[in-house]
Formats: C-alpha cells, sequence, structure tokens
C-alpha cells in the first residue's frame, strides 16, 4: 500500500515534469529560433545569410562595432529605417534601409537579441520592455 | 497580335521542351549539368517569312551611358559573351542579394575580356551617373569596361527588360516602387538570349557559371562564319 501510493505519486510527478518540458521545450525552441527567422526573412536579402553584407555597400552586422556601440538606437533604426552615410568598422556605407512597421515589438526584441549574441557579437541583450521603451522614443512602440 | 501571341506561345512550350529533355537527361545520368549547346529564348514578333524562319528576333538597338560616361551600344558588346540584369540603386528589397550574386559570376570569370556584365538601373530618375559610379565603386567594380552600370530613358529600359525576358516595371505597391524579377539573363555575340536565371537562387546562378564556357566555346567555334 504504502508502496504503491509512493510509486503512483513518483510516476505523477514524473508525469507533470515530462509534461513542462515538452511544453516549455517547444516554447523556448519558437522563442530562439524567431530571431534567426525574422533574420532571415527580413535582413538576409541585403546584410547577407550569415550577416556578412556586401563589399562597400551593405554593413555587415556580424561582428560589427556599431550593434555594440549603438545598442539603444536598434530598434528604432529597424522600425523606422535609416539612411544616411555611416560607419561600420571603420568603413563608410550610405545606403537606404527600409522600416519595419510589420513586426511587434517583441518580434524586434528576438530579432536583435539574435544578433547581439551571435555572429561574432557578444553584447547585452534586451528584455521586451526595454525594446518597447527605447521604440517609444522614435513613437514606434506597437505594445505587442 | 493573336498570331504573334501564339507565336511566342510556341516558341516558349519549344523552349520549355528542349530545356525539360536536356534536364531529363541530366537526372538520369550524372549531377554533371553541362549542356552541349544552350537554347535560343525569346520572342518573335513578326510573321515568318518561311517555315524555317523560327528564331526569336534578336535584342533591339539600344544606346545606353555607364557609370564613366561613356556611351555603350550593341556594339560595345560586340564579339563578346555578357550577362545582364536590372536594378536600382536604392533597391531595399532583392537587389543587394542580386548584385551579390552577379558579382560572384563576375568574379568567376574576371580574367576573362570575352565576358561583360551590364546592370541597367530601372530608376534613371534617381539613378544619375555619380550615383551610379558610386554603387559600383562601392560593389568593388572600377573597370567599367567589364561591366557596366547604365541608364537611359525609363521606357527604353522597360523594353529591354522584356527583350530580355526579365520582368521590370513601375509598382507603387512594393518597397521602392519597382518590381523586377532578379533574372540574368545570358546574351551571346549574335544578341540572342542564351539563358535566364534567377538571381535569387544560388543554384541557378551557378548553373550559369556553367553554362558561360558552353557559350563560349560555341562562340570560339562559330567565329569564322559569324558574319551574316
Amino acid at each position: 500500500m504504502r508502496m504503491r501510493g509512493h510509486s503512483l505519486r513518483l510516476l505523477g510527478a514524473g508525469g507533470l515534469l515530462l509534461t513542462l518540458t515538452f511544453s516549455l521545450g517547444s516554447c523556448f525552441t519558437e522563442r530562439q529560433n524567431e530571431g534567426a527567422q525574422l533574420y532571415t526573412a527580413h535582413c538576409s536579402s541585403c546584410h547577407g545569410d550569415q550577416g556578412q553584407g556586401l563589399e562597400r555597400l551593405i554593413p555587415p552586422v556580424a561582428a560589427a562595432d556599431y550593434i555594440a556601440s549603438n545598442r539603444a538606437e536598434l530598434p528604432c533604426i529597424i522600425r523606422k529605417g535609416m539612411q544616411g552615410d555611416i560607419v561600420v568598422n571603420g568603413i563608410h556605407y550610405n545606403q537606404i534601409m527600409p522600416g519595419h512597421e510589420d513586426l511587434t515589438d517583441s518580434q524586434i526584441t528576438n530579432l536583435l537579441n539574435f544578433l547581439q549574441t551571435n555572429w561574432g557579437n557578444t553584447n547585452q541583450p534586451y528584455t521586451i520592455r526595454e525594446t518597447a521603451e527605447l521604440l517609444g522614443r522614435c513613437n514606434g512602440s506597437d505594445g505587442q | 497580335m493573336t498570331t504573334s501571341l501564339r507565336r511566342a506561345g510556341q516558341l516558349l512550350a519549344a523552349a520549355g521542351l528542349v530545356l525539360s529533355f536536356s534536364l531529363g537527361g541530366c537526372s538520369s545520368s550524372s549531377t554533371e549539368q553541362a549542356a552541349e549547346r544552350l537554347p535560343v529564348l525569346g520572342f518573335k514578333s513578326t510573321e515568318p517569312t518561311s517555315p524555317s524562319d523560327t528564331l526569336p528576333d534578336p535584342i533591339p538597338a539600344f544606346r545606353l551611358t555607364n557609370q564613366d560616361r561613356q556611351v555603350i551600344t550593341n556594339q560595345t558588346f560586340a564579339g563578346k559573351v555578357y550577362v545582364t540584369d536590372f536594378f536600382f540603386a536604392t533597391c531595399p528589397s532583392i537587389c543587394p542579394k542580386m548584385q551579390s550574386e552577379l558579382l560572384r559570376v563576375y568574379k568567376a570569370f574576371k580574367a576573362n575580356p570575352k565576358v561583360l556584365f551590364l546592370s541597367h538601373t530601372i530608376d534613371p530618375a534617381h539613378d544619375s551617373i555619380p550615383v551610379l559610379r558610386d554603387y559600383a565603386e562601392r560593389l568593388g567594380i572600377n573597370d567599367a569596361s567589364r561591366w557596366h552600370f547604365a541608364t537611359t530613358g525609363r521606357d527604353s529600359v522597360f523594353a529591354l527588360a522584356k527583350a530580355y525576358m526579365t520582368g521590370a516595371e513601375v509598382d507603387a505597391t512594393v518597397p521602392g516602387g519597382f518590381a523586377h524579377s532578379g533574372t540574368f539573363a545570358l546574351v551571346d555575340s549574335q544578341r540572342r538570349v542564351r539563358g535566364v536565371y534567377d538571381g535569387m537562387v544560388a543554384e541557378q546562378v551557378d548553373q550559369l557559371i556553367k553554362d558561360i564556357p558552353v557559350l563560349l566555346k560555341e562562340e570560339a567555334q562559330a567565329q569564322p562564319v559569324a558574319a551574316k
């Protein structure tokens, strides 16, 4: 009787753990990949499939000093786009980057976190709240 | 009108048949996809003058200005083969990817002066000569005689895009204001399109890199009888 109760409890706990692992697992995997997927869909055609950029035409986002030193400006750059001369890793670039009104605040967060922590960038990631605040500077937060 | 359309349809169907045959051949044998002879592609707008008159129209006469302010015409490409595409400098969608793929082809044939490149801007209002020059230099192209970045009137450039079988048109609904397909056309010294490739698909660009030597071989063999 005692044995049986014990093993049932164990089974229940195990089952709960299993369910948790599965649900959390799928949740985290999707979220983790979202940044990479968004990069491929919205950025790779210009910035390259490995973030390498294109000659002196399009700046790299991989191992880019600009990504580290303009951390606070990046959410608005993605939302509103940019133009004019910029210097990345000591090289001048001057192209028009289109804005992305179609991305949510959380998508911009995931996209930026992918960039800030991959391809030679080792910078601090953003929380969604922080991204939303930074987006507020250019009236670019959609609150989602 | 209807006849010429039907004619164009027949030609396209014929081209498709040739393509499916050659594709069929390669899938059954090996991974090597080098054709012995490239098909002649394009549209025929006139009635055939005889049953054997089935070849499509050649690329029409054109007059463009390149990034060095030099006038370039069909004559600029006499005795050469060239790869052409349509782009614009401020294009936010497919152009950088497309031009980086064309750069790959350029690098593969950099040492061969018989292979030229011609990128047409479809936004002549913005892409002035200095803009084109700047774009070319930023892409790493300093020799305008090998890769021309050229401009002409808007109507002419869209007519040329059609002749090269690469779609390009004004479209206010797409980012940048122009719709275009990212197609590369391979053109022989007789002003005929010998291949069209999707510049956004690396495998098709690989195929172009394989096809250029096939065309060069044909050109070298045809040299003595090329005059018509």
